[in-house]
């Protein structure tokens, strides 16, 4: 009955092997390509992180220069955001779950899509140059900040033009995803039937949109001035280094919600089908998608409380950093009424969904006290706002990225992994997570400040905690990460819709055929609709 | 099953200008900082502003604004006669409007060229002796001048893949495979309506269009910079 039709894996089109896969427009491969380079170069970040935390074992000078520790903050910041965060869940799952959950073939524009991820690995592969070329690493952190980013010796330019680069495939994917929603929904699928992933991946994409042409034309700035010496932002010349961090955080503020607003999707995939219970105030976490996306533009002051602003703008800025968490709040609460008196399966993606709500509530409550104006000149630029930036973005995006990768890796491969290993890698995750951020916190809360190469020997104690944690944490990392290679080699073969899940992507074969769908599908209701425990 | 090139086939018309009015927004985005930039040190330096802008040369600008705008009208002439089916005129509409662009670009060159020969380029010996205003003023005029020329080298070149894109006679046929796939896939409506000249027509003149969009968003963009550079004194 069933038609042999062969999986976007096993397809044979005009290239072969490898070639197949990296001149291939098929959406799904792409994903999976987007895939494995994000987790090449999230793990290589995770190895610096380690790296910078061995050297806070010990106060004053030893292991390396502090020069190579400030290079190595700056690149542990460019690859974990740059590289792995912002691209993250749209270019990776968003490309291969997006088609599929609203039923069509494909992305609007399969060849720019294909292009978007060339841009993305000559992006990469610029700012790995940066890193063995010229005079060194940037050494600037990953906010380029001027006057330091013009004055520096090191390869600075180059490293911000694979930025700029970056920005290009962001944008591309942008693009491409709300032609998608906007023109290839199938028959039936109204807006207020897709699935919530794919309403927050639209969200996001309005912001990459929106918000990085900014950060382009910024970077832009900082080459014309290192190479063209043009004076913008040098007050001798009447310039103004303040408008530098205007514009760099008109970006890079929104930003955080490229980062997060597609981990919230999935965090609203994951639990309504662990909980067989359709998702409690769909529209409400759908507009509070579109509504972060919206305000999130309006409150990149906030980075600057400290650099000179006039009183009536921070308060401005600090009154719109508060609303910006009512959407956020919304969502939360709305996971929270969607689990009462669901039927709660702890299978990994409810773990780590779960794991999620934790740590970015933690992470959301701390940057209030951020927000606030009296309390953010206290803990500016200490290792509060570092411990805060994790929980949120690692906390949260990460946690969220883990629990996609749970969720829809029996969907993309066709293979299960071992749950027992999932969950030891999570505790250790979990524990080293907390030793190493909440002690930051605490450091910060002590004034502990960032980026210091050294410190006095009272935050001894709390350096060894947050290094101990570190190890944890990175052991679990690569014990979760390790669990999927041995997944692809030995594990059991997934059915089609291994959780019970009622969104379209789970009607199709796992791994899916290079179609999709044998027959397009028709939508006749919402996506999250359970009968007696199964899909209705 | 279908074949690859299935895969890649949408001839979806609108799909195809919503991607292109998106990316047309980055770019408007994009000056949309400098000229954030632009704001704020006109509003901190008015006179000085007012008293470099004095120096520049307001008639070539003005010819450039002409040169662009007309181009503008080019291009859409050239739109117009690809959907009458008239390839020829829109060849040469479309290498007219080529022609006016290679033509503000000369005139940009020349009057780079003088400011330099004046000495005024960014840091120079010449500029740093004068206000920080004049100097900002130059900053930006350079910078923004410069990168709408990028902008209008990007555009011809855009506009030189059209010409082959318009002048090369016959696409390969669709494979009746790729319509049926589509068909299925419920995202466009192909029919058996569609002969082979009329889909031809129909892809080369989506291209087209979108070029012309690009086209006239640099155009745009001049509009804008002409009286903010050379109309303010």
């Amino acid at each position: 009955m069933t038609i042999a039709e062969p999986s976007y894996l096993e397809y044979q089109g005009r290239h072969k092997g490898l070639a197949g896969w990296i001149f291939s427009t098929d959406h799904k491969r792409i994903g999976v390509l987007y895939l494995i380079s994000i987790l090449t170069f999230f793990s290589v970040g995770v190895l610096i992180g380690v790296v910078m935390r061995l050297k806070m074992l010990w106060p004053g000078e030893h292991l390396y220069s502090a020069a190579a520790y400030n290079a190595f903050f700056t690149v542990h910041g460019v690859i974990q955001i740059f590289l792995f965060i912002i691209p993250g869940i749209p270019a990776a799952f968003g490309n291969f779950i997006l088609p599929l959950q609203i039923g069509a073939k494909d992305v609007a524009f399969p060849r720019l899509n294909l292009l978007s991820w060339w841009v993305y690995v000559a992006g990469a592969l610029l700012a790995l140059t940066a890193l063995f070329s010229g005079n060194g690493p940037p050494d600037t952190g990953w906010s380029f900040y001027v006057p330091y980013s013009l004055r520096t010796n090191t390869n600075v330019t180059l490293a911000v033009f694979a930025a700029f680069i970056l920005g290009f495939s962001s944008i591309l994917t942008g693009l491409n995803f709300i032609t998608t929603i906007h023109r290839m929904r199938c028959p039936g699928m109204s807006w207020f039937r897709m699935p919530l992933f794919t309403w927050s991946l639209y969200a996001t994409a309005w912001i990459q949109i929106l918000a990085t042409p900014i950060l382009a034309i910024t970077l832009i700035l900082v080459m014309a001035e290192r190479i063209l010496n043009l004076g913008l932002f040098d007050p001798g010349r009447g310039g103004d280094p303040l408008l530098y961090q205007h514009l760099f955080w008109i970006y890079s503020h929104p930003a955080v919600y490229i980062m997060i607003l597609p981990a919230m999707g999935v965090v609203s995939e994951v639990i309504p089908t662990f909980c067989r219970k359709n998702i409690y105030g769909y529209k409400a976490i759908a507009f509070s998608s579109l509504a972060i996306a919206f305000v999130g533009y309006l409150v990149w002051g906030h980075h600057m409380f400290t650099s000179g602003m006039s009183g009536t703008a921070r308060m401005v800025f600090s009154l719109l950093t508060f609303l910006v968490a009512i959407p956020s709040g919304v969502k939360v609460f709305n996971w929270i009424a969607t689990m009462y008196k669901g039927s709660i399966k702890l299978e990994p993606p409810m773990l780590f969904a779960l794991t999620f709500i934790f740590l970015f509530s933690i992470g959301g409550l701390t940057g209030l006290l951020n927000g606030a104006l009296a309390t953010d000149v206290n803990v500016h630029e200490t290792y509060y706002v570092v411990g805060h930036f994790h929980y949120t973005m690692f906390g949260g995006t990460g946690m969220g990225f883990f629990a996609a990768l749970l969720y829809w890796f029996p969907k993309m491969t066709g293979k299960m992994y071992n749950k027992r290993m999932i969950v030891v890698a999570w505790a250790h995750i979990f524990v080293g997570f907390n030793l190493l951020y909440f002690t930051m916190m605490i450091m910060g809360w002590l004034g502990m400040p960032r980026r210091y190469y050294s410190y006095p020997p009272e935050y001894h104690t709390y350096h060894v905690v947050a290094t101990v944690g570190s190890w944890l944490l990175a052991a679990g990392i690569f014990m979760f990460l390790g669990a999927f290679i041995v997944a692809l080699k030995k594990g059991q073969p997934a059915p089609a819709n291994p959780w019970g899940a009622a969104t379209l992507e789970w009607q199709t074969p796992s791994p899916p055929p290079v179609e999709n769908f044998h027959e397009i599908p028709t939508v006749t209701g919402g996506p999250y609709e359970f009968k007696e425990g199964h899909p209705a | 099953m279908s074949t690859p090139t299935a895969h890649e086939y949408h001839p979806d018309a609108t799909g195809s200008k919503i991607g292109m009015w998106l990316f047309l927004f980055t770019e408007l985005l994009l000056f949309g900082g400098m000229f954030l930039l632009y704001a704020v040190y006109r509003a901190k330096n008015p006179a000085d502003f007012h008293y470099a802008s004095l120096n520049l040369d307001t008639k070539v600008g003005a010819i450039n604004t002409g040169i662009l705008l007309t181009s503008s009208l080019t291009m859409a002439l050239a739109i117009g006669m690809l959907e009458r089916r008239n390839r020829k005129a829109s060849l040469w509409f479309l290498l007219i409007t080529i022609g006016f662009g290679v033509w503000f670009l000369i005139n940009k060159y020349l009057e780079w060229s003088h400011k330099f020969h004046h000495g005024i380029w960014p840091g120079s010996e010449e500029l740093t002796g004068r206000t920080s205003g004049e100097n900002l003023f130059y900053a930006l005029y350079f910078l923004m001048t410069g990168l709408h020329g990028i902008h209008v080298i990007a555009g011809l070149v855009v506009l030189g893949v059209m010409v082959w894109t318009v002048w090369r006679p016959h696409q390969r046929a669709l494979p009746l495979t790729a319509l049926t796939a589509d068909a299925r896939a419920g995202a466009v409506s192909v029919t058996v309506e569609y002969n082979e000249d009329a889909t031809l027509d129909q892809q080369k003149l989506i291209r087209l269009e979108n070029a012309g969009l690009y086209w006239h968003l640099v155009d745009v963009i001049w509009i804008f910079l002409f009286p903010l550079f050379y109309l303010i004194s």
